[in-house]
């Protein structure tokens, strides 16, 4: 499922599309602690945080996730987007809460 | 030029997680007991005990700076120092106003009361001092220097609320005047495991929150004389002045 697919189906928010939002998820992790991200997830995840520092978009690269959806409504600052895009990271937000969040995506990957 | 032995991280009773013996006078004491030259009670989100710690400090010849352990939005602990009251005033008011207001369950997660030089309590903060402020940690870096202060992320090494654990690598462009490692590490290993960090002051201190702990762990000031100039010096490793960790 591609990344598109599922902002559409889940009504995220686009802050920005970095490399486009057509890439593949493999999966997805949920973690607030960007040590425990870069230890434990893995390429092509969609990321689920409330954390908006711009060390998210860092890790994000690093560990070549997917996308980084934000949570309950958190607006990231104009340099966390301005970095996302450069790095080619899709940012995503939503409304719902993490437990919320993850479900739904649960469920649209694993259908 | 001077070495004193500071420890710059002591928990009081105002701190949820401080242990009651803590009463500034106490902390004193106990200061004066180990031979600390400087110490900093740094609760956590809150400076209601500095003023009367430097008061009873100066009768027993220690130096008090002002400070605080402030947690960022990121929920990485921070030590901020002060010199004047001026700029300690301030920086309540700020935090303040950065700190959501979470009614405290004493009963659950501590008592949060300020004391007077006889252990008389004059207030009980209503709402939890644990909770991360509103500022992300590159804004309370600038906050804390416009008002003249000095900012340094808090054991960084530590699993919890350790810059590396919340934020994984070093913020870009981050402006610190030196970072504390928890007594359990030591700049040698900080530096293996962070390089950039070869760069930075690294202090070390008790992070008491029992009497008994206090000056466990400290580090020692090079320098010409005890005030926030010459600190702040030494924190920068200019002029001569050092900290020896």
């Amino acid at each position: 499922m591609t990344i598109k697919e599922i902002t559409d189906a889940l009504e995220f928010t686009v802050y920005t599309e970095g490399d486009g939002l057509g890439s593949n998820v493999s999966g997805g992790y949920v973690s607030d602690l960007l040590s425990d991200v870069m230890a434990h997830s893995k390429e092509g995840e969609l990321w689920v945080t409330l954390q908006s520092h711009v060390n998210v978009v860092a890790i994000a690269s690093l560990k070549e996730l997917s996308a980084i959806v934000l949570v309950k409504g958190i607006v990231p600052d104009a340099d966390v987007i301005r970095k996302a895009t450069e790095e080619g990271i899709p940012l995503l937000g939503t409304d719902g809460g993490t437990f919320d969040t993850a479900g739904k995506l649960f469920q649209i990957l694993n259908d | 030029m001077n070495t004193y032995r500071a420890d710059l991280h002591i928990h009081s009773v105002l701190s949820p997680c401080g242990d009651l013996e803590m009463s500034p006078g106490n902390i004193v004491e106990e200061a004066a007991r180990k031979d600390l030259d400087i110490i900093a009670v740094t609760d956590h989100n809150h400076t209601g005990h500095a003023r009367l710690t430097r008061e009873l400090g100066a009768r027993r010849g220690i130096w008090v700076v002002y400070g605080a352990e402030i947690c960022t939005r990121e929920e990485v602990h921070c030590l901020t120092f002060f010199d004047t009251n001026e700029q300690l005033g301030t920086f309540q008011v700020l935090l303040e106003e950065g700190l959501p207001e979470i009614p405290n369950d004493a009963a659950k997660l501590g008592f949060q009361v300020i004391v007077d030089e006889e252990e008389q309590i004059l207030e009980e903060i209503g709402h939890t001092l644990y909770p991360g402020v509103k500022w992300e940690i590159g804004e309370a870096s600038r906050i804390v220097h416009e008002l003249g202060g000095l900012f340094l992320p808090a054991h960084v090494d530590r699993p919890m609320n350790g810059l590396y654990a919340q934020l994984g690598v070093w913020p870009e462009g981050l402006d610190v005047d030196g970072v504390e490692v928890s007594r359990k590490c030591t700049r040698e290993d900080a530096v293996k495991d962070h390089p950039e960090l070869e760069r930075v002051t690294v202090i070390r201190n008790s992070d008491a929150h029992f009497l008994a702990d206090i000056g466990q762990c400290y580090s020692r000031f090079l320098m010409e004389r005890r005030d926030f100039s010459e600190f702040s010096l030494a924190m920068k490793g200019e002029k001569g002045r050092a900290v020896l960790a």
